[in-house]
């Protein structure tokens, strides 16, 4: 008989997949429950979950992460464009151009490591958003973003009888509108998938060997093994989960601008990675919990939220606590951000996973060897 | 006998639970888009106490300063709403429906959002007020790109937008949506204002050099400002796209140095302009004489705000602006005095077409005597107003743009203060910039979404 271990697969699988598609539930109390964030959530997930299957396991920090994003979403708008309002063409022809787009970037960035690596991932990525936002102007629509305008031809939406909107049509999976919550159960979806190959790659031959190319490269080459093959399915791979959340994000707002492919954004899915714990399998999507919660939340609290935040306050106090945490939002949800990341690396270079970890750790001291790990996981 | 009743009974029961987990279930499509049953809309307020309003401006990034002033304004047109302060534009505007106490009775509340000036930010942005914070209308931002790319969402989830500081062609020409309106002028109007004051000061014979920001607004100005200056018989040199933020324009504009152009164009706005006019004025433009004339700068569009940033910089060059403080009109006392007592300076350009947005809207809801947009919409469509510092306005139905008289300006040789920049130099009547909607093409699209 199999042992049901609380670390097999399917359990795994199993809760995380409830988690998920709880999310709108568990988030009310954090004001994080509106479709459009839990979207990001889980567009952002994926694409940090396939960004750690190259940076968390093979440790080549690629800071081009972006440009496949971009495409990923160029793609998506011109299948919605010219083929189908329907998601899955959309998503699948994301998923192959931003492979074959990874294949190339890969293949040549892969001669060098370290940072050379990111160094020339960082160039790719810049060249692309350069070129999407002005020399590839009649492909991308520059600054403006491509958008779906009333003349696209849609042919296999005319070849199948989809009567003419007098709007714009919208996103559809084979009849059910991809907005709102629909949307959100839908890049669900595609989030738990995506979790599970990272889960099976993690757990496989095929990561164990990626793990020994980060911890030594050279010795994996003396013993026989030709790297380059690994890493450059690792990058293609990485790339694809970024095509695909690309996708997600025209799949539930068709539209696509330059400004995804810049390096802020390819920064912003390191920097979530590193925040929440790199080479961990939940720590990515922590990460982007987070950044997405401060960069939607935070930034939206004003000086008349805050007030009536610290309204129980005395007066003097409260104008001097208002004015003082004003700075930490709204605008300055940045320096927030940037706070919290500092503490996280100074203190936690493991990340938030790192934390937690340890918190379970000291839980479990305290409550004797004999304690389960079960309660001891309470005490977080 | 009464075995067979109950299990009769049972399936009754069964049947009608069924049927009516059937109605539990398909209700929240009726929240789903495109399924307005009678009346219903999104984020209706019913018989609640308040109304959201959203105010989605650029809090960072090139178009920041404009933003700040955007949201300033927001705030006191809330308060004059609620009937607070000295009422404002409320007391000049024409025809009026605003009583003071908020809009159909119901209190103005607001939430704020940055748009990052980015179209991804903004959309993320105003879908988080519609979908969270459940607000009626948005209006705000400072670039075009973002302009379009939330009125385009707006239009998808019947929110009505009303547009800030927006001033491309496409607003309201190509990209023109049923639930956006736009109080500012455009590119176009720009170009027709300018071009006989052009012709005046600098003759027919010019060769022009463009810099222009490289997205819809500046595409749109450049081709107005060509078509215009053209049409005068000047000759166009070249034509070179900048970044959007790009703060160092050297390279951009040495090469203008060498071409023989004697007039430069710049198409920027915010602190682009400033940057590319004080580096042009650094780099001795204004001082060269080329072709035996005179080396001249235009700014097509132009802001108080800009100017107070540019400095020097700005003497002496034309422009056209929307509105200006120092006109003289019954609706910009009232709006400039309420603003001062409360900010203790002037208003932008910005300032006020955001403030003339939110009254506008806020008006219309009590004029059409409800929250439905499409009601809202009709009441807007050729709505004619006046009172609002900008004389006689119409709201053409056509393309939901204003057409009011246009200010051309030109930076003010000696201010008195740090706020008089700029001097009107003409008001050019609105039957001088009025045009066929049918010139820039584009679909309103329908009132019921």
């Amino acid at each position: 008989m199999m042992k049901l271990s609380l670390k097999s697969n399917w359990v795994i699988m199993l809760v995380f997949a409830v988690v998920v598609l709880t999310a709108p539930l568990w988030l009310t109390p954090i004001g994080a429950n509106y479709p459009d964030l839990l979207q990001k959530f889980a567009i952002f997930g994926l694409f940090a979950i396939g960004y750690n299957i190259l940076f968390g396991l093979t440790g080549y920090l690629s800071f081009g992460h972006a440009a496949f994003l971009g495409v990923g979403s160029y793609t998506a708008v011109w299948s919605f464009k010219l083929l189908s309002m329907n998601v899955i063409p959309a998503v699948l022809f994301s998923l192959l151009v931003s492979g074959v787009f990874a294949l190339l970037i890969g293949y040549v960035s892969l001669r060098r490591t370290g940072i050379y690596f990111s160094i020339l991932t960082l160039a790719f990525a810049q060249m692309s958003y350069s070129l999407a936002y002005s020399v590839l102007t009649p492909i991308t629509n520059g600054e403006t973003g491509l958008q779906l305008s009333l003349q696209d031809p849609r042919v296999l939406d005319a070849m199948a009888g989809v009567a003419k909107t007098e709007g714009l049509p919208s996103t559809n999976l084979f009849g059910q509108i991809m907005s709102g919550y629909p949307g959100f159960y839908f890049c669900a979806a595609l989030l738990i998938i995506g979790f599970y190959i990272s889960l099976k790659i993690f757990r496989s031959p095929y990561g164990l060997k990626l793990m020994a190319i980060k911890s030594n490269q050279t010795r994996m080459k003396y013993t026989g093994f030709n790297t380059r093959p690994y890493l450059l399915s690792a990058f293609v791979i990485s790339g694809m989960y970024a095509g695909v959340a690309g996708a997600l994000m025209a799949v539930t707002d068709p539209l696509a601008g330059a400004e995804r492919m810049q390096w802020t954004a390819s920064g912003e899915v390191v920097l979530m990675t590193i925040l929440g714990g790199v080479g961990t399998l939940i720590g990515p999507l922590l990460g982007v919990g987070i950044i997405k919660y401060f960069e939607n939340i935070f930034s939206a609290l004003n000086e008349k939220v805050l007030h009536e935040v610290f309204s129980a306050l005395p007066d003097g106090l409260e104008n001097l606590v208002v004015s003082v945490t004003e700075l930490f939002v709204g605008e300055g949800w940045h320096l927030t951000l940037g706070t919290l990341f500092m503490l996280v690396v100074i203190f936690l270079p493991g990340g938030v996973m790192e934390g937690v970890t340890r918190l379970i750790t000291a839980g479990k001291r305290m409550l004797g060897i004999r304690a389960s790990s079960g309660s001891a996981g309470d005490e977080k | 006998m009464s075995k067979k009743q109950t299990t009769q009974q049972q399936r009754r029961d069964f049947l009608k639970a069924s049927a009516a987990t059937g109605v539990a279930a398909s209700v929240p499509l009726i929240f789903s888009k495109g399924a307005y049953a009678a009346e219903k809309f999104r984020n209706d307020p019913g018989t609640g106490k308040s109304i959201k309003f959203g105010f989605n401006v650029p809090q960072t990034g090139a178009y920041a300063d404009e933003g700040a002033d955007e949201l300033r304004a927001y705030k006191l047109a809330v308060k004059h709403l609620n009937g607070e302060g000295d009422g404002g534009m409320l007391n000049t505007m024409k025809p009026m429906s605003l009583k003071g106490n908020g809009v159909l009775g119901k209190k103005v509340e607001y939430v704020t959002g940055d748009t990052q000036t980015k179209s991804d930010a903004a959309r993320a942005s105003a879908k988080r007020m519609i979908e969270k914070d459940g607000v009626l209308m948005i209006t705000g931002g400072s670039s075009s790109g973002v302009a379009i790319a939330v009125q385009g969402l707006c239009q998808e989830m019947g929110t009505i937008f009303m547009t800030g500081l927006t001033h491309s062609n496409d607003t309201t020409g190509k990209d023109k949506k049923r639930y956006g309106f736009r109080h500012m002028f455009n590119a176009y109007m720009s170009g027709r204002a300018l071009g006989p004051v052009l012709e005046k000061e600098y003759g027919t014979e010019r060769r022009a050099y463009h810099l222009t920001a490289d997205y819809t607004w500046g595409w749109t100005q450049e081709q107005s400002m060509k078509d215009t200056t053209e049409a005068l018989g000047w000759k166009t040199v070249k034509t070179v796209r900048t970044p959007v933020g790009a703060g160092d324009f050297s390279q951009y504009i040495t090469p203008v140095l060498n071409s023989g152009a004697d007039v430069l164009i710049l198409n920027h706005y915010g602190k682009d302009m400033i940057n590319s006019l004080n580096q042009a004025v650094q780099f001795g433009l204004k001082d060269k004489v080329v072709n035996g004339k005179q080396f001249e700068i235009v700014v097509p569009l132009f802001s108080r705000l800009m100017a107070q940033g540019a400095g020097d910089a700005i003497k002496g060059i034309l422009g056209s602006t929307n509105w200006n403080w120092q006109l003289k009109n019954a609706g910009t006392n009232a709006f400039v005095k309420s603003f001062g007592a409360e900010y203790g300076f002037p208003p932008s350009q910005a300032a006020h077409t955001c403030y003339v947005q939110t009254l506008l809207y806020a008006n219309a809801c009590e004029q059409a005597g409800t929250f439905y947009p499409p009601e809202v919409i009709r009441t807007l469509e050729d709505f004619i107003f006046d009172g609002m510092g900008n004389g006689e306005t119409l709201y053409r139905g056509a393309d939901h743009q204003c057409f009011k008289d246009v200010l051309v300006v030109r930076g003010n040789p000696n201010p008195t203060s740090q706020f008089d920049l700029l001097k009107v130099e003409q008001v050019v009547p609105r039957s001088k910039v009025e045009y066929d909607p049918s010139i820039f093409g584009g679909e309103l699209g329908p009132y019921k979404v």
